[in-house]
């Protein structure tokens, strides 16, 4: 039984593609997905792109970050400032007045998105500085540390955040488009730097740091700026994020979003960037589906009350399961092939095909 | 000419010295062994030498190209760019990663693009990374394991694995190489092989070779001298016929049953 070949796949992920574009574009115009359908698709977009971001830094880089939520409320606030109009942003603030500076403030929706990314990778700077010099998971640490604070410093900053009550009428810019082709952009970049002399440096340094830094390389550097090219795009989503559901509030960016993000992340594969994009797809169709639990429903001739969090809950033994029983993902840390696909169907083809000559010939 | 020095070099954790005042010389394009029972402080003294360990005492002084300079509690990283490369007693290859890839890291340091040009594919850097490629297929060639570029570097034979190690730590481009116990695990046959290769590779990269072994036909065979360690304390040097019939070399051995 052979492989595809080069050029077969090559024609199959064309394929694949145009037809991702035909559909997202009659998504686009409203066709193809209703409203509701619509918005899970754009979500899991945004949380590809997450999902990603952490993949950089754990999976490929090896450097344990938690720091997710934290880098996504910047980029979220920083975003959503920025694109607000002055007039309504002003309306949102009763508890205090906006800062005159800060009311001020517009850009365009790509130039805000950018903008959400470098203040996350602003954070990081300082976040990573002190702490990638150690050895050790003090990161991991670091960063969950971190992205508490960050909210805490989010729901103090009255006048220039709005504190705990949140901003509201965030322009829903991001359509289907912005959230899909974001994070086709992002998968394209990722794709591109691990063929780099750069990424194989982040995967050595994930194998081994002695021999890493045997070879000359500084794990300093190379981490940082693993690092801080995390927390950009992780900015970026959570600008997506706050485009695409209207309000946001410090209480959105709890460390329970990092989990979310970390399942995908486990799930899909550590060190896989397609791992990452399907598992997200899986995460958020699977939680719109599980959205039952938490209103109450029937189980056998039980009717389970309204539990407000049992979604979470689900959510969390998932993640240990996974991680106890299922520690390697979808993907492990390969990429979607076709031949994934392909060679089960090839073998239960052959199996029909010639099912008695079997036993004598097996070269095929 | 001096390649390497250390000047009362020791280390000490906690309570366990493990190298007590090291004196030892590499000139360069010379072969020096480093020898002695475990436990001695060999790979002690290679990790001070390249900056695993900062030396709790003493002195490193490496020179290449006429400048010298100390390198005591320097890093690893900073170490190997002067010029000292090494490999492990346990190998060390980034085992995920392919033979080939296990080689251009070694190349990275040198790499002159940043990452946004290397993403982009600036030509600037696609012409580097062309570079790098073809030094680092040159180099499989010459260890002999071009047919191999592609493989997995953990899918490798036990033997292999060691010459890929010893090619990666040419890729940094060193006049100094460290290595420890390269023959540990091979077959009679691949020892012979490995003898002839780090004398090839000696000479076709002028190299000073630094090397703890207990084979005693490999160092027997490869050494201009051998400086023997004992309990941290250097208790022999010389030429291998000197070391040979030395009183306290022989002593040190007995019970550990060494074949020579
Ligand atoms: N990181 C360390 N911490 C504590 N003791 C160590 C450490 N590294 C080596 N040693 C001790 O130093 C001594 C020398 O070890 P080593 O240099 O590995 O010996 P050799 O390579 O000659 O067999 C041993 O007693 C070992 O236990
Ligand atoms: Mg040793």
């Amino acid at each position: 039984m052979k492989d595809l070949s080069k050029n077969a796949s090559r024609i199959l992920t064309a394929v694949a593609l145009a037809g991702f574009a035909v559909f997202l574009w009659l998504a686009y115009k409203g066709i193809a997905l209703g409203p509701y359908e619509a918005r899970i698709v754009r979500l899991s977009g945004i949380y590809a792109i997450a999902a990603l971001s952490m993949n950089l830094i754990n999976g490929f880089t090896g450097q344990f970050s938690l720091g997710q939520a934290g880098f996504m409320a910047l980029g979220a606030y920083t975003t959503s400032l920025l694109v607000i109009p002055p007039e309504a942003k002003e309306s949102l603030y009763w508890v205090e007045p906006i800062n005159p500076f800060v009311r001020n403030l517009q850009a365009p929706f790509l130039v805000a998105l950018i903008a959400g990314g470098l203040m996350a990778s602003f954070f990081a700077f300082f976040i990573g500085f002190p702490v990638l010099r150690l050895k050790g998971d003090y990161l991991a640490i670091a960063t969950l540390g971190f992205s508490e604070i960050i909210r805490i410093f989010i729901t103090n900053l009255i006048p220039i955040t709005n504190g705990p009550v949140g901003l509201k009428n965030i322009p829903s810019t991001a359509n289907i488009l912005w959230t899909s082709l974001s994070c086709a952009a992002i998968v394209v970049l990722l794709l591109r730097l691990m063929k780099t002399s750069y990424g194989r440096t982040f995967k050595a340094i994930r194998d081994d740091e002695v021999a890493a830094e045997a070879m000359g390389i500084s794990l300093f550097k190379h981490k940082l700026m693993s690092f801080l090219l995390s927390a950009f795009i992780a900015g970026i989503s959570g600008g997506l994020l706050a485009s695409v559901v209207g309000a946001i509030t410090p209480a959105y960016f709890r460390f329970t979003l990092a989990y979310e993000i970390l399942l995908i992340v486990v799930l899909g594969g550590q060190g896989s960037i397609t791992g990452s994009v399907v598992g997200a797809i899986i995460l958020s169709v699977s939680k719109e589906w599980l959205r039952f639990l938490d209103s109450g429903f029937n189980l056998l001739f039980f009717r389970v009350p309204e539990i407000a969090g049992l979604r979470m809950l689900v959510f969390s033994l998932l993640l240990m399961a996974i991680i106890l029983f299922y520690r390697r993902g979808l993907f492990g840390s390969r990429e979607f092939s076709w031949n994934s696909i392909y060679r089960p169907i090839a073998f239960l083809i052959n199996k029909i095909r010639k099912p008695k000559k079997e036993a004598g010939d097996d070269s095929a | 000419m001096i390649a390497l020095e250390t000047k009362g070099a020791g280390m000490r954790f906690g309570g366990v010295v493990a190298v007590d005042s090291l004196d030892m010389l590499l000139q360069s394009g010379e072969t020096v062994a480093l020898i002695g029972p475990n436990g001695a402080g060999k790979t002690t003294a290679f990790n001070m030498i390249t900056g695993v360990y900062k030396p709790t005492k003493g002195d490193i002084i490496f020179t290449r190209d006429d400048s010298s300079q100390s390198i005591a509690g320097k890093r690893p990283d900073t170490i190997t760019a002067l010029g000292i490369a090494r490999t492990f007693q346990n190998i060390r290859l980034f085992s995920e990663m392919s033979v080939i890839d296990n080689v251009l890291i070694g190349m990275h340091m040198h790499v002159k693009s940043s990452i946004f040009g290397a993403i982009l594919g600036m030509p600037k850097y696609r012409s580097e990374e062309k570079a790098m490629r073809e030094k680092a297929m040159e180099l499989l060639e010459k260890v002999g394991l071009a047919s191999q570029a592609g493989a997995q570097a953990s899918s490798l034979p036990y033997g292999e694995q060691r010459r890929l190690e010893i090619a990666r730590a040419l890729a940094t481009a060193p006049s100094a190489l460290l290595l420890d116990e390269p023959a540990a695990g091979m077959n009679p046959k691949e020892t012979l092989d490995l003898t002839d290769f780090i004398k090839m590779i000696a000479i076709e990269f002028s190299l000073a070779v630094l090397l703890i072994e207990h084979h005693m036909q490999i160092v027997m065979d490869i050494s201009d001298r051998i400086y023997v360690l004992d309990f941290g304390k250097m208790i022999a040097s010389g030429t291998p016929k000197e070391i040979q019939s030395d009183e306290r070399v022989i002593k040190a051995y007995l019970g550990e049953g060494a074949d020579d």
